[in-house]
């Protein structure tokens, strides 16, 4: 079988595609000529402007048909692996109940004297981020949720009385360096007061922290800027089911 | 009652006494405690303004004097009163820079000095509620003047760029375009803030903050787009999270039009302490009772978490307690917008009819309210041509129920915030439905006996069971159960407990007073 392929339209290579786009210019023919001019940049050739409308006073909505004579190498495509898998939160729901038959514990926290808890409620909150439910609202998951400035002490005393699988922490003053600073700290704590078989996963997220930093702050992951619920529910369940039983 | 549905009136008159007997005793837990927030919008009513040099509100800063002194049981307005007084200052944003300073001395003042300093309060707080008077009634004339949207629903669209300055065109273009009410949506996580912001603000995560300036800006601009297009074009934004009574108080002000405020929205979602929530809510209906603003529940939310069929039950409960407590704020029937939405699975089978059981058993329980109808969004994939469709289908069941305020649906949600030509599209789809059907409900009889109104008829039942749990569990132990889904919330924890307190002997809050004698 060819790896070359190009788009379907009605007929195998025929390279045909549609896209709608919008100009920053009233509706007319110098319009339809402009996104004829685009259309042809992009590769489409011909292209036929199906449909012009004017929205406003200075703005034209088009749909154009064409053919793109790119061709795409199937042997050549490269695809960026996330290193779990994403699930969705009935796929974690059911993971938790069947295989740790039980609810799976999660405390969160800012830490330190940072007061902004956006990103910790982000990700905790039923209300979520991007469209997406925050943890709380996964059925197998227990969320307790500790809110801003808790002193590291407390932290580690509150993941021990709810027995939490895992801590999520999250920082967004950097001051100085305070949240590297911060973070050290809460895994040397959590090293010193735990046993290793006994320890929660740690897991740290902010927008200036940088993800391969991991392990030289002691903890097991760091999350960057853009993060979602899903992928921390995704996260944890890889790190404290699937990879586990494999280890085991 | 008479109707489509064939309701049984017995049931419905049962559910709305639950609801009652729910609600009853968190408005005496309301009206025996204040928060922090509540003190700080009789601040704002009775003048105090700005911020301090770190951006912090005066009142924020006042209140936090007054509480430092005295305590908050007694209510921030006869010892700021006494405390100008014995200052001699006349101005309390005055008052407020000294306190900020650490120069002021606050005191419970008692005996005649309590007398005075009742009097010199009602009359500085008052003089903010005739403000919030006056700017209602210049909306009533701008309404005579310019004329209400031609038809119903009236058409909802969102604008949120985070620049206020950016929110102006759009909203203005949006309008152009047939929006009737624009909201702004508030920047992520304002809702949790313990102060509203100051001034006009032109950075936001996913929205723009909620201030005054901004309030102020976007109504003067709206105005223009009124006199424009010659129909009133409302404006809403949100009273909800730790600042929800300032930031009603703000919307009276600056005359806002419509409110998302729901009475339990914050805990459920938020994680804010319900006790903070229910007195905080009583106080910002007050306001919006008396700024003849419409509020918007949102019951829409309860349908992103939960299954649509399963939890439509949930819904009418959380509309009938929405009722109780909007009512009991002295919120009269044509300003409770109570929100609904069209979030069943498309995939399951007659969907649609489910939705229109649904949504005619809102229309029916509530004759007089406006309704708030909420497009898909929990269904909506990148799949945009689907989209579409699926929005078309939530405009019909929205025009063949009669629907009061419908928020326009995009094809792009959960892609992108809505583009220039999303929203043209959205609203080409609601102007074609409405154009196609807007008299359809008129006809719209569903079979007696049949699917739908065997449908609603169940819901009504699951939602008088409901009920009938709440009130024997009180509604506080049903919210720290997790009745309402998902999630616990017992009313010692969550966000905002320590600025709750109990009244003391003597308690006294000028607005509740002149509020409340009103109604």
């Amino acid at each position: 079988m060819s790896t070359v392929i190009r788009p379907y339209g009605d007929t195998t290579g025929d390279g045909m595609v549609q896209l709608s786009f919008t100009l920053p210019v009233p509706c007319d023919k110098r319009a339809e000529g402009a996104a004829l001019q685009l259309a042809g940049k992009m590769g489409l050739d011909p292209a036929m402007v199906v449909h012009a409308k004017q929205m406003g006073e200075g703005f034209t909505f088009f749909v154009v048909y064409g053919r793109v004579n790119h061709l795409v190498d199937l042997s050549e495509v490269v695809v960026a692996e996330r290193d779990f898998p994403l699930l969705s939160p009935h796929e974690v729901n059911a993971l938790v109940k069947r295989r740790l038959r039980r609810e799976l514990v999660v405390v969160g926290a800012c830490i330190g004297t940072d007061a902004h808890t956006v990103g910790i409620d982000a990700i905790l909150n039923v209300k979520g981020i991007a469209g997406e439910k925050g943890l709380e609202y996964y059925r197998e998951l227990r969320v307790v949720n500790l809110g801003s400035q808790v002193a590291v002490p407390d932290l580690v005393e509150a993941a021990r009385a709810e027995k939490a699988d895992a801590v999520l922490v999250s920082q967004v003053v950097t001051q100085r360096d305070a949240h590297l600073h911060n973070t050290r700290e809460m895994s040397a704590a959590f090293r010193e007061a735990v046993p290793a078989d006994r320890r929660p996963l740690l897991v740290v997220g902010g927008p200036r922290f940088d993800e391969l930093m991991a392990a030289e702050l002691g903890v097991n992951r760091i999350f960057g800027r853009g993060t979602t619920p899903r992928e921390v529910a995704s996260y944890l369940v890889h790190a404290l089911i699937t990879q586990k039983a494999k280890a085991a | 009652m008479s109707g489509k549905l064939d309701l049984d009136p017995a049931l419905v008159r049962r559910a709305r006494q639950l609801a009652r007997r729910a609600g009853k005793p968190v408005v005496d837990l309301a009206r025996s405690h204040t928060t922090v927030s509540v003190e700080r919008a009789v601040l704002r009513l009775a003048g105090v303004t700005g911020a301090d040099a770190d951006g912090i509100p005066l009142v924020n800063r006042l209140v936090d004097a007054v509480v430092a002194d005295v305590g908050l049981g007694h209510g921030v307005a006869l010892p700021v009163v006494e405390a100008a007084t014995r200052e001699g200052v006349d101005d309390l944003t005055l008052l407020a820079q000294k306190a900020a300073a650490g120069s002021v001395r606050f005191e419970v003042p008692s005996g005649r000095a309590a007398t005075a300093a009742r009097r010199a309060a009602r009359r500085a707080v008052g003089a903010g509620i005739t403000r919030i008077d006056k700017r209602r009634a210049e909306r009533d004339r701008l309404i005579k003047r310019h004329g209400d949207p031609d038809q119903r629903p009236w058409i909802y669209l969102i604008v949120a760029t985070g620049d206020i300055y950016e929110d102006i065109p759009q909203a203005q273009a949006a309008a152009r375009e047939g929006a009737d009410i624009i909201a702004v949506i508030r920047s992520t996580g304002q809702s949790l803030l313990d102060y509203v912001p100051e001034g006009a603000t032109r950075e936001g995560f996913a929205g723009t903050y909620a201030t005054q300036e901004n309030f102020r800006l976007m109504r003067a601009a709206l105005d223009e787009s009124s006199r424009e297009l010659g129909r009133y074009v409302r404006l809403t934004n949100y009273a909800s999270g730790l600042c929800m009574p300032e930031i009603a108080t703000l919307a009276g002000l600056e005359r806002l039009d419509m409110m998302l405020n729901d009475s339990m929205y914050g805990i459920l979602f938020r994680d804010i302490n319900p006790i903070r929530t229910f007195v905080d809510q009583r106080f910002s209906r007050q306001i919006h009772a008396r700024a003849g603003i419409i509020i918007n529940t949102g019951e829409d939310n309860y349908l992103t978490t939960a299954d649509a069929v399963e939890a439509a039950h949930t819904v009418t409960v959380s509309q009938l307690l929405n009722e109780y407590f909007a009512h009991e704020a002295g919120l009269a029937d044509w300003q409770l917008g109570l929100g609904h939405a069209f979030e069943i699975n498309p995939d399951l089978p007659e969907s649609f009819r489910l939705e229109l059981a649904h949504a005619l058993l809102a229309r029916e329980l509530f004759p007089h309210a406006p309704l708030k109808w909420m497009p898909p969004t929990k269904h909506m994939t990148g799949d945009v041509f689907r989209g579409n469709l699926l929005d078309g289908f939530f405009n019909l069941a929205g025009t063949m129920t009669g629907q009061g305020i419908l928020l326009v649906g995009m094809m792009t949600e959960a892609v992108v915030t809505p583009w220039l030509s999303d929203r043209d599209i959205a609203l080409q789809n609601v102007r074609y439905v409405l154009n196609a059907a807007g008299g359809l409900h008129e006809d719209f009889v569903p079979a007696p006996g049949g699917f739908i109104q065997r449908r609603a008829n169940h819901v009504l039942g699951e939602a008088v069971d409901l009920l009938e749990r709440i009130v024997d569990d009180t509604l506080l132990n049903a919210i720290a159960d997790g009745t309402f889904g998902i999630t616990k919330r017992p009313a010692d924890r969550g966000k905002g407990l320590d600025g709750v307190a109990r009244h003391e002997a003597g308690y006294y809050n000028p607005a509740t007073e002149i509020l409340e004698g009103e109604q």
